[in-house]
């Protein structure tokens, strides 16, 4: 059961991807309704464990021995609890939705066919990733979606932007993985398994005491090597370079995977591996460290970016920071962490249908200061976005709201300095998600038509990428039914499932057994938490109107202070890259090229030249008289028979 | 001195002779073990007398359907023998101790009915050259005893001659290499060295173009090995003079020390180590001559050179089988308690063999000379597993010895398919751009190149592995250092032929390669399916190897 879950849209991809042009045709809905079918077996599967007390609700599917090495097993088993389940419920959801919403955006496609293939085999892999029962199948999964990620990254590959992009997500996530495979090598060497029990139980049990301990040090490395790994899949500082490029890949790919599912994957690890984190406090202060730093980061970089999705993708990063930070803090902060994670999931993957149709609307064209004033037009895409940027900011009531307050509480509730610190941080950001996200709403659906009188494109505006080779002035227009109805659903989810999630702390308590929870003892009293937070979201709000919704947009970017020049350019990220990793890298290797050419090839080409005399002035031993080979024949077996003689005297 | 005192001396000489005269026992012979020889013996003496009787143009077909039913019963009687335990249990030596049959004769007697059964076919071969006068011709001259280039040899041309002496010829040597290291008693060993080498040294002389080559190389050989023999069989007069005997089971045990009765003829002599010494290095010395080992390699390059191809291919693989068959019986069962003396003599062999081999090689341009470097560096690295002085070390050389035998007839049946107007084109520069021309042959040849070169799922790797691996266990770890650097050298060559093959422009005017006759096909079809198999799936061939790998006593 658990396997067809996984089965189902990797038949779709094999199926897409062999079957060649005659499944053209029908290749979307092919994938589309594998999406569901999987979608359906998690309903299913989900309602059964409802079914189960709450402590019986771990089900493990062995399926086969995958490498059965005396002393290295690794199984083929999934894992299904809690946890996991809300992943695939998540995961089949949202992708569900996303495949509908593809068939519409990707209509005039050639290769809509394998985008599916595409989409499919990135949900099975991402299945794989967190139905996995051990750390090497994960892995497997872990890679997987790196390389659908990369595929669809660089699906319009006749853009070098895409390319580049794809190639430059690739490797990013290239460092991460390498975190990733060192940590499950160190787990082998220090628990002779892979498998989550065994590995978490005996974590716990070296930490209580009861069997023979392993050294904090070991477990502080296993931590920040799966920190490293999630830094790299969940584009955390230092390793988020990639996520902005990664939205040159189409929308759809955007909300599914780098808004909702895979950049979560880094999340899930962590929280997965929460009895490592709780084991080695200081890889769970980086953490929380991380976090911190990418959720400011990524909320000043949305701040500036005129690219719609690149604001959003800000956005993500900021996010996930958040979740990442309240991962750190440990039993208080998993269930909050994985309850942001899904809120999150809905009202995010609807900002960037949103976006998608937006840009659908508009040419492709992606730059907001050309937008304004869509309200009228897309009135369905208006409203759902606009639920959406409610939910995002925290407005009391929706989504974001309820799982965003838990984490600026639990972040307060870490205590002492820390606490302190981290809860005005979460404060802050709070605050500065509100300015951003006001942003992108009052330049997208507010203002004066912009879009109507635009200037020849400005060489020197950076972020304006020229418009997609349309031309001409655009009529924007809704969206076909199949794009608006994803977008509605996931709107409702964006609304009530923060309310639903988080009255009662029925979320909190539905992940207890696997996560563990402890309420947190915040300072100062939750109430007052709320009111701090609702009151930075309201100037944050008030701020981004009075520069944008007072004030004309103007088309070009004004040049802007120093951070805002710096937020354009990513924070100099890909600078500091360049000069320290590309610039590093390149002297090194034409160093290692140098030494190449000159000493290893001079041996080499020296030993062949000296084998080469040697032979030539050997080979005029043999010239060809029989006399000769006789003396030759005659010497050697007397120095043979010398020897012999010898051998015995000494 | 009167007449009566003549016949005195008579009467008193044979007074003992009076008494019964003790009667003379006839020596048991084991025919059923000795089957496969006698075939191949009697297959070739009925070779002579088709020579005789049989009309001129149904020569060819008789003898070529006896050489080959002789080999292949021979192989069927090698096969019957081993089947029923004489190569393991059974195993015992007959003909009153002068032949051994155990695991590695018949081992090395079946790879060489079968190298021999490939060979036949290559010397059978009749369609690569043109039909001169409406004959079909073959690799051998019209007529041996015309001088190259006069009228006899032309009328003997037109007349469409053929020398069919080389089938019997072929079946002597053959015969000869397989009681060579089934010998064990030292004159049997000579007798053998001597029936498998002069038919060797006459086919050198019967090539039928570049006569005046062929027959230097055929004097060449003729010169240098009737110099080995005289040493080997000084040699073995040492041994007997120190032994008493010529029985190798015998001379182990007076070796060993635990013969303690002295023959009074010899009681002045036996014993003596020097004896000893001189004598075993002089035969050891004998048969690495005939392995083509360094400082008496020297023979090897301008023979393998001056010979028919067909006859070249089947000296290069048979003879290297027989002699390293026989050395090994040497060491393992003669001299095991002399080898603190003759490893290090024999290791400093090696290694020098296995250089100058690889190294000489490198600069060598004709095909055939540049087989005959890589054989010596081949029997450089046969001579480490021969060193290794354990039973890994026999099996592995037999092993080895099965997968060469085949890889080197195979390619120089395929050296004799490469042909310009003045027959086989040997010179490498010929041979550039086959690979465009010819892509099958060139890829089989290529196979067989990179078998040599011991490349991994060939049967030169599995090979090759086998015997460093025994050298190392058998403590001669710095000498297969030596071995792994000679093949690298020796690889550097290989791959340069097959550069040469595929990687450059054909010229204008290069050679063509001949269409064969089924019989070459069969025989480079034999030996390239002979090379994968051993080096895809080896281990049942190597279990076979370490099943034969024990010497009777």
């Amino acid at each position: 059961m658990i396997a067809l879950l996984i089965a189902a849209p990797l038949l779709g991809a094999a199926v897409l991807l062999c079957g060649g042009r005659r499944l053209d045709k029908a290749g979307h809905w092919i994938g589309t309704a594998l999406a569901f079918v999987s979608f359906g077996l998690g309903a299913v599967l989900f309602a059964g464990l409802l079914g189960r007390g709450a402590e019986d609700r771990t089900l493990v599917q062995h399926l086969y021995s995958w490498v059965p090495v005396e002393g290295f097993q690794a199984d083929v088993a999934f894992r299904l609890d809690q946890l996991s389940i809300t992943f695939v419920l998540l995961i089949t959801g949202v992708g569900s939705l996303i495949h509908v919403y593809s068939i519409g955006y990707m209509e005039h496609d050639e290769r809509r066919r394998r985008f599916f293939g595409y989409l499919n085999l990135f949900l099975a892999a991402m299945l794989i990733l967190v139905l996995a029962d051990n750390y090497l199948l994960l892995y497997l999964g872990w890679e997987g979606v790196g390389l659908a990620s990369y595929l669809l990254i660089g699906f319009w590959q006749h853009k070098p932007s895409a390319a580049t992009a794809a190639k430059k997500a690739f490797l990013v996530n290239r460092v991460g993985d390498m975190g990733l495979s060192i940590a499950v090598m160190l787990m082998f060497t220090t628990f002779g398994t892979f498998a989550f029990t065994p590995v978490l139980d005996s974590v716990g049990a070296a930490t209580s005491g009861a069997a023979a301990p392993v050294g904090e040090g070991t477990l502080t490395a296993i931590a920040l090597m799966l920190l490293l790994a999630a830094c790299g899949k969940s584009a955390q500082v230092p390793l988020q370079s990639w996520l902005g490029d990664a939205m040159e890949g189409p929308t759809p790919v955007s909300a599914l995977i780098h808004a909702a599912t895979m950049v979560t994957a880094g999340v899930y690890l962590i929280v997965r591996s929460g009895a490592i984190f709780d084991a080695a406090p200081d890889a769970q202060l980086v953490v929380t460290v991380v976090g911190a730093v990418t959720l400011i980061f990524g909320a000043i970089v949305g701040c500036a970016k005129d690219d719609i999705k690149k604001a959003l993708a800000g956005s993500t990063m900021s996010q996930i920071g958040y979740m990442v930070l309240a991962a750190g803090l440990g039993p208080i902060g998993y269930a909050v962490a994985i309850m942001h994670l899904v809120t999150h999931g809905f009202f995010k993957a609807g900002l960037f249908l949103g976006a998608g149709s937006v840009m659908h609307g508009m040419n492709d064209e992606v730059d907001m200061r050309k937008y304004g004033g869509l309200r009228k037009y897309m009135p369905v895409t208006f409203v759902t976005f606009g639920l959406g940027y409610l939910a995002i900011i925290g407005f009391p009531g929706l989504s974001g709201f309820f799982s965003k307050d838990l984490i600026i509480e639990a972040a307060f509730a870490k205590g002492g300095v820390q606490g302190w610190i981290l809860g005005t941080v979460t404060l802050v950001g709070a605050g500065i998600t509100a300015y951003y996200m006001t942003r992108v709403m009052l330049m997208t659906f507010f203002g004066e038509e912009r879009w109507r009188n635009l200037p020849a494109a400005s060489p020197d505006a950076p972020d304006v990428e020229p418009a997609a080779g349309h031309g001409g002035v655009p009529h924007p227009h809704e969206s076909p039914k199949v794009m608006t109805v994803p977008m509605i659903v996931l709107a409702f989810g964006s609304v009530f499932a923060g309310a639903f999630f988080g009255i009662g702390e029925r979320f909190v308590h539905w992940l207890e057994p696997v996560t563990s929870f402890e309420h947190g003892h915040p300072p100062v009293s939750a109430l007052t938490v709320t009111a701090a937070t609702v009151t930075v979201m309201a100037i944050g709000v008030g701020l981004a109107w009075l520069h944008y919704g007072r004030r004309p947009v103007p088309v070009v970017a004004p040049r802007g202070s120093l951070l805002t020049r710096a937020a354009r350019r990513d924070l100099y990220q890909d600078d500091f890259n360049h000069v320290v990793l590309v610039r590093g890298g390149e002297h090194l290797t034409r160093s290692l090229v140098y030494v190449d050419h000159t000493l290893v090839d001079g041996v080499v080409n020296g030993t062949a030249a000296g084998v080469g005399g040697l032979s030539s002035r050997m080979r005029r031993l043999q010239n060809g008289f029989a006399r000769s080979y006789a003396v030759s024949m005659f010497g050697g077996t007397a120095v043979l028979v010398a020897a012999t003689l010898l051998m015995r005297a000494v | 001195m009167s007449a009566s005192a003549v016949h005195g001396l008579w009467t008193d000489l044979a007074a003992p002779a009076a008494e019964p005269i003790a009667r003379i026992q006839a020596p048991t012979i084991e025919y059923a073990q000795l089957s496969p020889v006698l075939i191949v013996i009697g297959a070739a003496v009925l070779g002579i007398l088709v020579e005789a009787f049989v009309p001129r143009r149904g020569r060819y077909h008789a003898q070529l359907f006896v050489s080959g039913v002789a080999l292949a019963a021979g192989f069927a009687a090698v096969v019957a023998l081993a089947v029923s335990g004489y190569a393991t249990t059974g195993a015992g030596v007959a003909a009153e101790g002068a032949v051994a049959v155990d695991g590695p004769a018949l081992f090395l007697q079946g790879v060489i009915l079968l190298v021999g059964l490939v060979a036949l076919f290559t010397f059978a071969e009749r369609r690569l050259d043109p039909a001169t006068h409406g004959n079909p011709v073959d690799s051998f001259a019209a007529q041996a005893a015309s001088v190259p280039g006069s009228d006899s040899e032309k009328a003997a041309v037109k007349a469409g001659f053929t020398t069919t002496e080389v089938f019997p010829l072929l079946l002597f040597a053959v015969g000869g290499m397989m009681v060579f290291p089934a010998a064990n008693d030292l004159l049997t060993l000579f007798i053998a060295l001597e029936v498998f080498s002069l038919p060797l040294y006459l086919l050198c002389a019967l090539a039928r173009r570049k006569r005046l080559l062929s027959q230097e190389a055929a004097v060449k050989y003729f010169l240098l090995g009737a110099f080995a023999s005289a040493f080997t069989l000084f040699g073995i007069a040492l041994l007997y003079g120190y032994a008493g005997s010529v029985n190798y089971g015998r001379i182990a045990q007076v070796v060993e020390g635990t013969v303690q009765e002295v023959s009074p003829a010899l009681a002045g002599t036996m014993g003596n180590d020097v004896l000893l010494l001189i004598g075993a290095a002089l035969v050891t010395m004998g048969l690495l001559f005939k392995v083509g080992a360094v400082p008496f390699h020297m023979w090897t390059p301008d023979v393998y050179q001056g010979a028919p191809t067909p006859v070249t291919g089947f000296m290069a693989s048979a003879t290297k089988v027989a002699a390293f068959g026989a050395l090994l019986r040497l060491l393992y069962v003669v001299l095991p308690g002399l080898r603190w003396d003759w490893r290090p003599v024999m290791w400093a062999v090696a290694a020098v063999t296995m250089v100058i081999g690889a190294i000489v090689a490198i600069t060598q341009t004709d095909i055939k000379r540049l087989l005959a470097y890589s054989s010596i560096a081949h029997a450089g690295f046969i001579l480490a597993g021969v060193i290794a002085t354990r039973p890994e070390g026999i099996s592995s050389v037999l092993f080895y010895l099965a997968a060469y035998s085949f890889v080197t007839v195979g390619a120089f049946a395929v050296v004799t398919l490469v042909r310009d107007a003045g027959g086989e084109a040997t010179h490498l520069s010929k041979w550039a751009g086959l690979g465009r021309r010819s892509p099958l042959v060139a890829a089989v040849f290529a196979v067989f190149l990179l078998a040599f070169a011991g490349i991994p799922l060939t049967s030169g790797f599995a090979g090759k592995f086998a015997v460093f691996k025994a050298a190392a266990e058998g403590g001669a770890a710095p000498l297969v250092v030596v071995g792994v650097l000679s093949s690298a050298v020796a690889a550097f060559f290989y791959i340069r032929v097959i550069v040469l093959m595929f990687f450059s422009e054909p010229k204008p005017e290069g050679p063509t390669v001949a269409v064969p006759s089924p019989l070459t096909t069969t025989a480079i079809a034999v030996g390239a399916a002979v090379t994968v198999v051993l080096g895809v799936a080896p281990q049942y061939f190597l279990d076979l190897a370490n099943s034969a790998g024990v010497f009777v006593r």
